[in-house]
Parts: C-alpha cells; structure tokens; sequence
C-alpha cells in the first residue's frame, strides 16, 4: 500500500484506498460473473422447455419456468434410484474410511513398531502411483469373485483406508500431546481405550473432513461405477446422468435439470463444511 | 531382503514391552496393510505380468511375450494418439493452471470486505460433480444453441463447432478443467497467506513496487506450492477420464482428438475386453508417469525454494 502511495502522492491515503477498493471489487465482479456464467446457464436451461432450449437468440430467463423439468427427470430415468444408490455407497464408504483409516492412522501416529518409518514411506508413494494400473488387475479379481454388477468393488476397498486420508488424520493425531496418553496408561488403560476415548475424540475435526472428502469422491466417481456396474438399477448419479446422455442427446433442459439435481448434495455438504475444507485444503498443500 | 534382515536383527534387540507395543501396532495398521496388498501391490504385479499376455477374461491368458509392447510401440496409431493428446493437454493446461491459480489466489488475497463470499463463489465450480460439470459445458459449446458462441455473436465473432472441430476439442476441454481452478487458487491462496508480511515491508523500504515485490518475493515464496501443484497436475492429467468421456465423446471425438490416454486404456480393457493389452497401455502409462515426476523433482532444486533450507546455513 505505501509503495503505491509514493507513485500516486496526488490521491492521499484515503483517496488511494478507495481506488484500490473499486478496482479490487470491479475485478473480483468480473471473474465470478465469469465463473457464474456457465452454473446460470445450467440452470436457467434447467427451467426450460424444448422450445425455449433451442430458441434463438437464447431467453435469458426462461417465461414460463417449467418448474415440472425436475419431476419430469424422476420420471424418465430412474433418478430417485440413482439418489438412493449413491448416498448408500457413499455411507458405506464413510463408515469403512472412518473404521480403517482411524486405526491405521492412530498407529502409524501413536505406536513404535519396527518399520514403521518405511512402511508409513510405502503409503506415501502409493499416493504418487496413479491407481488406475491397478483397474485391469482389480477388475479381473472382482469379476473371478464373481462381484461384478455388485456393490462389492465400490465398497470393500474403504474398509482398508485411504492413503491420503490416513496421512491427514495421522498428521492431526501427531499434534495431540503424548501427556494424554501417558496419563492414560498410568490409570490402567489399555492402548484401545487411549484410541477409543482418548485420541478418537480429539480427532474429531479431522474426522470431519474424512467423512466430507469421502462423501465427494464417491458422489463424483464414474469410472468405477461404470466399469463395475451393468444394471441400469444400481446406477449412481454421475453414471446415471451420462447413460440419459447417451439415451436423449437432445433433450437438454432435462440433462441440465439432472445435473442440477447431481450438483446440490456436494453443494449443500460444502456450504456446511467450507471452513473445515479450506482448512484441510491447507494441509493437503503440506504434502509436497 | 537386507531390509528384512535388518527387520528380524531389531525386533531381537526388544524387550517384551516394546514387542506388545509393536504387536499392537501391526494390528492397527493392519487394514491398510491388507489393502495394500490385495489392492494395491498384487493388482499391480498381477498387471506387470498380464501385460505379457493375451486374454480377454474368459478362458485362460496365454502368454505372448513382448507381442503386447511391441505392437503398442510401432503398430498402434492410437497409442501414438493417445500419448500426444494427452501430453498436448498437459502442456497447455498447466501452464494455464498455475497462472491463472495464482491471478485468483492474487486476487483473492486483497483483504476487503465479502471477501469470503467472492472466495465461495470461485470454489463452487470445483465441487460440481465432473459428469454434471462436463455435461454443462458440452451444452454452453453447443456451436448453435451454446452460451459462448451466442455471446461470442454479440462480438460480431463466429465462434468455431467446439467440440465437433477436432482443432477445437484440447482447447474446449483445457476450458472446462480451467472453470474449476479455484479449486487450485484456494491451495495458491493458503500458499500466499505463509508469506511473512515483513517481507513485503522490507521491500518497501527499500522502495520496491508492487509488481517488483511480486516477481521477487511473491513468486519465490510460492514455488514450493507451484512444484507441489505441478506434480499433481502431471499425475492428473494422465488420469484425465471423465471430461474426455463425457465431452469428447467414449470413442475419444472427431478424429480421435479427444483420445485422452486413461480414455484409451479403457477402450481397449473394457470396450474391447483386451485386459492384457490393457495392463501394458497401463504400465507403460506409469513408468512413464515415474519417469515425468522424477523429472520434476530433479529440476526442483533449480527453481523451488524452501525456507527450510535457509535457516541451515547462517
């Protein structure tokens, strides 16, 4: 701010302020006018019928609004299905990380155990793998099992934690003090009481984004789905939506009335956990 | 085997105390270790030795040797396709990503009222679901009917078919991925906020503008999260899927520009039902991907720069 008021003295303090006020929120206008554009877009087709969707030049808000585009998705596709669907996998999924990835987390953490340093390495480079070498493999194993058009490959890999998350949660529990637990112990208690009732409470900030990380990832993933399931009834959201896709190239106030709907529960999630994901969007930046 | 020596030599030298704790904490990693193995190292050595065969999942593999390498190397056009549209991409996104990460971060650091909610507004993009955000913009590209060409009309411009043009697909899907960067700006943001403002004060004692401050202190304060983003980047661009399913269309577009390497390993895995030649795309993918990231950290000594390092020499 001073060194700007040296090459403007003619504007004063007060004078320079109020410039880089307006210029800052005329500038900050301007991006989210251009990130909001294409989400008004979405929505405003959402509300439109046929005719309105390919009218030239394009009704900017839709007279009439049809409302009845959203029902009308539930009952061209199954999208109640697809909703249900997906926030089961999701919970399993969230009961599954909180399980394995607590534990493992508490005891790359909290125990000394010969490797650990090495082991907890592993995991790290896990995360610089991409997964996807495994998706022949893993399919091949699933399909042997017989768990192919099953919710078998979406669900039981949660159940043995996440890298990244372990190392998120493993960090936070590093910041809690070892004087917790050793004044547990001195009291008799065993090492899954110090975890249980003494660590897993304290962790519970970091628990949080855990359970909205998940919840994001599952609600969003398609590849998996899509390989694994055939029956248009297990569908999830992200893969039910591409299958109307493929089933009715041209009718887009639907399609957008669906992406609407695939858009609101992250977006309701985010709103009630932003403070928690930008925080862990910090930590995810210590990474490196 | 030196390690496993050295493992056995250690949990002699412990006493019965150290060796429950130790017990213990096998126990509790022991999920991961699992799936670690189940899901992870076996898939993927299972995959480095499917690469030398050719199955397609019913029956039994039969070993071809190198067949697989060998016909991806010299005889197959949409390897080669796959590779240069998927290094295209890379070489136009990450550039744009980490520019434009920065510019929003930049402007996302001014500390002015409401901020918070202008910072709300440009993550938003990010948390929509990929199916639904490629899906959206396949609509505002629609060369007809879309929002860009109409307000590219009122312009008095032509824009071009898109996602029909195969010149205009990489850049179409360079844009869509670009909506979503506040997901990066917050990450650059977090990065800003670690610069010691004295820093700054210093500068301007010494009379720096702010352009100078932010070519000289900014920028160097962020490589760290520059680096960091970039090997990320890298790792997802090869991972790039959905959009080039959704938008370029499962086939990869007009002319295949859209053939985004992930897209093609699943053509040929799960269209095709070729696993082996599958499991070879993938791992040459990965060695590849190694190879880039090792790159990377290489030349980070030349150009990131760590506060940590300072404070060791005086």
């Amino acid at each position: 701010m001073t060194t700007i008021s040296g090459h403007f003295p003619r504007l004063g303090l007060r004078g320079l302020r109020r410039f880089n006020n307006v210029s800052g929120y005329t500038v900050l206008m301007v991006l989210a006018a251009v990130f909001m554009v294409p989400l008004y877009w979405m929505f405003s087709t959402a509300l439109k019928s046929p005719q309105q969707t390919f009218a030239i030049p394009p009704e900017w808000i839709p007279a009439p609004v049809q409302w009845d585009n959203f029902s009308k998705v539930f009952q061209e596709v199954p999208f109640g299905r697809f909703y249900l669907n997906t926030f089961f996998l999701a919970f399993v999924n969230i009961v599954g990380h909180l399980i394995s990835v607590t534990l493992v987390a508490y005891g790359f953490a909290r125990l000394r155990f010969p490797g650990r340093n090495i082991l907890f390495l592993v995991m790290l480079s896990t995360l610089m793998i991409p997964y996807h070498v495994t998706l022949v493999p893993r399919f091949i194993m699933f399909s042997k099992l017989g768990m192919i058009n099953t919710y078998w490959p979406l669900t039981l890999p949660a159940f043995t934690g996440s890298p990244f998350l372990i190392f998120l949660v493993r960090q936070y529990m590093m910041s809690i003090p070892f004087d917790l637990d050793e004044a547990a112990y001195i009291d008799g208690a065993n090492r899954f009481d110090v975890f249980w009732r003494i660590i897993l409470p304290l962790t519970r900030p970091a628990l949080m984004l855990v359970i909205v990380f998940t919840f994001i990832d599952v609600w969003n993933d398609f590849l998996q789905p899509l390989i694994y399931l055939n029956d248009p009834d297990m569908f999830t959201v992200s893969l039910g939506l591409s299958f109307f896709q493929g089933a009715r190239e041209t009718n887009w106030n639907l399609l957008m009335a669906g992406s609407v709907l695939a858009m609101i529960p992250p977006l309701i999630l985010f709103f009630f956990a932003q403070k928690q994901l930008i925080g862990g969007i910090s930590v995810e930046g210590l990474k490196g | 085997m030196t390690a496993l020596t050295r493992l056995s030599r250690s949990w002699t030298q412990l006493s019965a105390s150290e060796r429950r704790e130790a017990l213990a904490g096998y126990l509790f990693i022991s999920p991961w270790l699992v799936g670690f193995i189940v899901f992870f190292f076996g898939p993927i050595v299972a995959s480095f030795v499917l690469s030398f065969t050719r199955w397609n999942i019913v029956g039994s593999p039969q070993w071809v040797g190198l067949a697989n390498y060998e016909r991806i190397f010299t005889q197959d056009p949409f390897f080669r396709k796959a590779v240069t549209v998927t290094l295209k991409y890379a070489v136009l996104y990450l550039p744009l990503e980490v520019v434009f990460g920065i510019l929003i971060a930049v402007v996302l650091n001014q500390k002015l009222r409401g901020i918070g909610v202008f910072r709300t507004l440009y993550y938003m993009p990010y948390i929509v679901p990929k199916v639904a955000s490629s899906l959206v913009w396949v609509w505002v590209l629609n060369p007809r009917y879309g929002l860009l060409n109409t307000m590219l009309g009122w312009f008095g411009i032509k824009g071009p078919s898109w996602l029909s043009d195969p010149a205009w697909v990489l850049p179409s899907i360079v844009m869509m991925a670009l909506w979503g960067v506040g997901g990066s700006a917050v990450i650059y943001l977090a990065g800003l906020q670690n610069v010691p403002a004295q820093l700054y004060e210093a500068a301007a004692v010494d009379g720096a503008n702010r352009l100078q401050q932010f070519v000289r202190i900014t920028l160097p304060m962020l490589t760290p999260t520059i680096f960091f983003q970039l090997v990320l980047g890298l790792i997802g661009t090869f991972q790039t899927f959905t959009p080039a399913f959704i938008a370029a269309g499962r086939s990869g577009g007009p002319l295949q520009s859209g053939l985004f390497y992930m897209l093609y390993i699943y053509n040929r895995s799960f269209e095709s039902m070729r696993m082996g030649y599958g499991a070879a795309l993938a791992w040459i993918m990965t060695v590849f991907i190694m190879i880039l990231t090792v790159l990377v950290f290489r030349s980070s000594k030349y150009w990131v720069y760590y506060e940590a390092e300072r404070k060791r020499t005086p």
